[in-house]
């Protein structure tokens, strides 16, 4: 298990290492010159020309590269353009804001996900079934931009229930924290959630169709008992996988859902570096987010092995 | 889900007598199936997959359904403790284990039966364990629920079981995954879990039809110890005509849902009497036979249960169909000899069942046939 988990990590760098020579590549690549940019109208040839070297823009890409990403490794991931701020300082800034935010849109999903899938494939063609499927069909298919300003007219505007927008450190005020987290983790939830549904509803499906689900009922088990013990133990493999998935999606930012509720996080924090040819930044959210997909997807694979002893011993 | 009472095993005769008794009708009768059918509703219509069927099975008997797939042999076991999806499916007739008619239960009232009284041994081993619990744990569950055993005492009897089916070092191989095992070894626990609480009737569902030859003999023979040494009845459903030759006590064989004959083993094999019967023992092998250049096919296809032919099911197909009422009336299921009985207008004559299917020998000297059989 030990080793497993030691080689799943080693495969995990290396996949690392390969995003950041893509993303540093690309964004170089990209036409604009940053340096003009923040120059703006106050072009000066000579301070233009102190700022490409002191931003180390004059060296060959490649030694740009190495010189990058070795001070990454120390966790120097360069400073704004912008703000002269160090990257690393407004990645953290913005992380407990995505965080709390990916926690609670996944938990949402899940809180419908799991239920409603479940219930739907054990009533397959049932009403419920019907209900649930076009549930996720509507879920998957309504804009979230659009799904969120409905829950602020609603239930802000309106009903006044939740503040519209902002956030509030747990640390610094819970209980305002909570109100203001609501409506903007339900927008990502459900839409998360739909598609976890459709999900769950297909792996249910797939292990209640197992040959072996049918000698379980042959030896007299109570459904209920045939249901979590044989079905779900098995549905939970592929299932674990997509929530993975949903969770490195939502860790990297949900920008739109971001923009509207006026969310501090990654997300926007990416979408204001592209915005602004903030290279440092844009590399440095990139790369979280690269970071944050294979982390959760070593973790994906150790909860596999945990879930099936066929991968435990290959 | 708790709170119901296995129903205790034991004395069936009076049950028998009341279910009238069939051919064999006798104190010892386990089972009694009369007029069983089976249905689904489909898009197309309806799919009568098992027609009227009947059966006696005593303690201790071997009762092969032979068929080619979708004959309704499977289902019609399968729907005797409704392990058919319910609806579409549909069920109808009666199955007396002891006294109760278990067609008239319930899902939840025929939990104590499944496994308890009726183990099921099904044809893929490779897919018939969880992969994801100890074959320990899948071997031990039934008998926990069923038997109320504790873990400590139910371990103790799977260890047994598996040493009685012949896997080596078993008090070790408990806490081992089913991948960890062979097909041929899977198999062998998938049949102590079919035995592990004991049941009256074991249905072996083409429980060898996915192993290798050398398995598949070794595992006939196991069955066939074990029901010694245990005394339940055994229904041993397979396409497989050789290996019906080297177990069964008797035959019955389905034809589109329905049983077209019916017979000891040994009459079977002598003098087959159905066209398609003996169109079945055409199609097999006989080893060191070099007077027959090749094997005869049954020409056609079966037919599909939503769209019956009228009449006999089995005249479209038939090369012996010589009445006129074949395309139009149903044949009645006669008896043509002590307990065998025949659903057709045309009586194969001895003579040329023996010329169509030179295998009788097979029915002399049963314990080759099995090899024989297993090369189709």
């Amino acid at each position: 298990m030990a080793r497993f988990a030691l080689r799943r990590s080693a495969q995990a760098l290396v996949a690392l290492l390969g995003v950041s020579i893509v993303v540093f590549a690309l964004i170089h690549l990209v036409p604009g010159d940053p340096v003009r940019t923040a120059l703006g109208t106050r072009f000066d040839q000579d301070l233009y020309e102190a700022l490409v070297a002191r931003a180390g823009l004059d060296q060959p890409i490649v030694v740009q590269y190495v010189d990058w990403l070795a001070r990454a490794a120390m966790g120097d991931l360069g400073v704004s353009f912008r703000t002269g701020q160090p990257v690393t300082a407004a990645l953290l800034e913005r992380l407990p804001a995505t965080m709390l935010l990916a926690a609670a849109a996944l938990l949402v999903g899940l809180v419908i996900a799991l239920p409603a899938g479940i219930l739907s494939a054990v009533r397959q063609g049932k009403p419920i079934d019907y209900a649930a499927s076009g549930f996720a069909q509507i879920g998957v298919s309504v804009p979230d931009f659009w799904f969120g300003l409905l829950l602020i007219l609603i239930f802000a505007r309106g009903l006044g229930w939740f503040p519209p927008s902002g956030y509030v450190s747990p640390l610094v005020d819970p209980v305002e924290s909570l109100r203001r987290l609501v409506l903007p983790a339900v927008t990502a939830g459900v839409v998360t959630g739909a598609i976890l549904t459709r999900f769950v509803r297909s792996s249910v499906l797939e292990a209640m169709g197992a040959e072996h689900v049918r000698l379980a009922r042959a030896k007299g088990l109570p459904e209920r008992y045939v249901l979590r013990h044989h079905v779900l133990r098995n549905a939970w493999i592929p299932i674990v996988t997509v929530t993975g998935l949903q969770l490195a999606t939502l860790l990297g930012g949900i920008v739109v859902v971001e923009v509207v509720f006026a969310w501090p996080g990654l997300g926007r924090l990416a979408l204001d570096s592209v915005q602004r040819r903030d290279y440092p930044v844009l590399q440095g959210a990139v790369l979280f987010m690269a970071l944050a997909f294979l982390v959760v997807n070593v973790l994906v694979d150790l909860l596999y092995a945990r879930l099936d002893p066929r991968i435990r011993a290959s | 889900m708790s709170g119901q009472h296995p129903p205790a095993g034991g004395a069936h005769g009076a049950a028998a007598a009341a279910s009238g008794a069939g051919p064999d009708g006798g104190a010892d009768l386990v089972l009694s199936v009369r007029d069983l059918e089976v249905s689904f509703g489909t898009k197309r219509g309806t799919a009568r997959v098992v027609r009227g069927l009947d059966y006696d099975l005593a303690r201790g008997e071997t009762l092969a359904i032979v068929g080619e797939s979708g004959s309704g042999k499977s289902v019609s076991t399968l729907a005797l403790t409704k392990l058919i999806p319910i609806p579409p499916g549909r069920v109808t007739g009666t199955a007396h284990l002891g006294e109760v008619d278990l067609i008239g239960l319930s899902e939840q009232e025929l939990l104590p039966y499944r496994g308890r009284r009726i183990g099921f041994v099904f044809q893929d081993p490779m897919t018939s364990l969880n992969p994801v619990h100890t074959i320990g744990r899948q071997l031990t569950e039934g008998m926990r629920h069923h038997l109320r055993l504790s873990e400590a005492d139910a371990r103790d009897r799977a260890v047994d079981l598996l040493r009685q089916v012949g896997i080596p070092g078993a008090e070790h191989r408990l806490d081992d995954y089913p991948h960890q095992f062979s097909g041929g070894m899977r198999q062998r626990v998938v049949i102590a879990i079919g035995l592990s609480c004991g049941p009256d009737v074991l249905v072996a569902d083409e429980a060898t039809t996915a192993l290798d030859v050398t398995t598949q003999a070794q595992l006939v023979d196991l069955v066939g110890q074990l029901q010694a040494d245990l005394g339940m009845a055994v229904i041993w459903i397979t396409h497989d005509l050789g290996v019906v030759a080297g177990i069964a006590d008797r035959v019955l064989v389905m034809y589109a849902g329905e049983v077209v004959e019916q017979a000891s083993v040994e009459e079977l094999f002598a003098r087959p009497r159905h066209p398609y019967t003996v169109g079945l023992l055409a199609s097999l092998p006989v080893l060191g036979d070099f007077d027959r250049d090749e094997l005869t096919a049954i020409p056609g296809l079966p037919p599909s249960a939503t769209d019956l032919p009228p009449g006999c099911s089995f005249h479209p197909r038939c090369t012996f169909r010589d009445d006129p009422r074949c395309e139009h009336e149903r044949p009645p299921l006669r008896e043509v000899a002590p307990g065998h009985r025949v659903r057709s207008f045309y009586m194969v004559p001895e003579e040329e069942a023996r010329h169509a299917a030179a295998s009788e020998r097979v029915a002399v000297e049963p314990p080759d046939v099995r090899d024989q059989g297993v090369v189709s």
